[in-house]
């Protein structure tokens, strides 16, 4: 593994800041600090029901959503260090300044345009599972691939919190994020944490508090397609959906799909089930296992992470 | 027909494709030649055109190969890095 793992080049639209670290992780001082808020969270284990607020937890495989849905709920939803291990999806909940937060674990993805069964429930839950908060878990290390799934469920929604984890482990190998200016950037909170030695849960609590009560506005950062000929053919699509579907959230985004030729969304829509998240996971479920014995997709490599 | 949204650049003289770079040689990627799922899927791992893409790992037979692209390592087999066009970073080397 080379010490700077990030390339020069940055095709998305937000450039991810890397420079050599040299300066203390924003976080450093916050998890000793005497106003800490661990006193604040009190962790409801899976008494997940009547809760104020629903709180998504999105991002790329093996980011450390577990090890983060575990330090918020007190679970112990089981943690490793492979993609593919959070299949289906895990609920918990937790209580902060009176306010109850149901909190759903998503299986890893790479990307909301989905490819694989997985992808497809996490996918699902953004799109009409209406979270109040979603929090993207992103990889440090890997801090440009990992934008692309903020950026798009930033299309979705602007109620996001991206979780910057693994500054441990980007610090061990030379890197330094510039959390402010990303945030600054996304219109959204980015905080960065090392959630395996419990280092910036507090803040990310805030964060999620300020997003879901509406104390933080988010201004997030939404990419254009410019397109008048796209708008164009979107429109009549979206009006075709809203009378199908009355009350179906984020047209814009399915019609997109559709354009896209998404099997997945053309399927829900021919069975009706499109907005239906249970209906829809229960279809899905099934095949889960049928993934692993697909062969046409690219294999991603593990790599070394001690 | 003409694509709604043209994202891709024209192909430039000299430019070539991923499967005939040798190890540890880079290049930015230009197009993808692919189409509907496959398409996307490489898209969402990091394969969009402009990004730098470095032969990291060799299979002792040659296929797979894995490729470095936006800080995280990919496999791909011969046939799938022959549809993607590249422009050469150091054409000397």
């Amino acid at each position: 593994m080379t010490p700077n793992s990030l390339p020069a080049s940055a095709p998305a639209p937000v450039q991810p800041v890397a420079q050599p670290a040299n300066q203390p992780a924003a976080h450093g001082a916050c998890a000793t600090c005497v106003h800490a808020r661990h006193d604040a969270l009190r962790r409801l284990g899976v008494r997940a029901e009547a809760a104020d607020f629903v709180v998504a937890l999105l991002g790329n495989p093996n980011t450390g959503k577990s090890t983060v849905f575990n330090a918020l709920t007190g679970l112990r939803q089981h943690v490793g260090n492979w993609p593919g291990k959070t299949v289906s999806r895990a609920e918990g909940a937790f209580e902060t300044d009176g306010k109850k937060y149901r909190i759903v674990d998503l299986p890893g993805c790479y990307s909301l345009c989905s490819s694989s069964h997985h992808e497809e429930i996490a996918r699902d839950f953004i799109l009409f599972g209406g979270p109040d908060v979603t929090v993207v878990v992103v990889d440090a290390t890997r801090l440009e691939r990992n934008l692309v799934i903020v950026l798009q469920t930033l299309e979705i929604t602007g109620r996001v919190v991206v979780a910057l984890n693994l500054m441990d482990e980007a610090k061990r190998r030379g890197l330094s994020v510039d959390a402010r200016a990303l945030s600054r950037r996304l219109g959204i909170p980015v905080v960065p944490m090392a959630a395996r030695h419990g280092k910036g849960i507090d803040d990310l609590l805030a964060a999620i508090v300020s997003v879901a009560t509406g104390a933080y506005e988010t201004n997030p950062h939404r990419v254009h397609y410019g397109n008048g000929r796209l708008t164009a053919r979107l429109e009549p699509i979206m009006r075709q959906l809203e009378q199908l579907f009355p009350g179906l959230p984020n047209t814009r985004w399915v019609a997109l799909r559709l354009l896209d030729k998404d099997h997945s969304m053309i399927q829900a829509v021919r069975e009706g089930t499109l907005g239906n998240i249970e209906a829809m996971t229960a279809r899905v479920m099934p095949r889960l296992d049928t993934d692993a014995l697909q062969d046409d997709q690219p294999a991603l490599v593990p790599e070394e992470r001690s | 027909m003409q694509p709604l949204i043209q994202t891709e650049n024209p192909t430039p003289v000299g430019a070539t494709t991923l499967d005939r770079l040798a190890l540890h040689q880079a290049g930015r990627i230009l197009a993808l030649g692919l189409e509907g799922a496959e398409r996307r899927r490489l898209l969402d791992l990091g394969f969009v055109p402009g990004a730098r893409i470095e032969v990291e790992l060799e299979n002792p037979l040659g296929n797979p190969r894995a490729f470095r692209v936006l800080g995280g390592v990919v496999a791909l087999r011969t046939e799938q890095a022959a549809r993607i066009t590249i422009a050469l970073e150091n054409p000397a080397s």
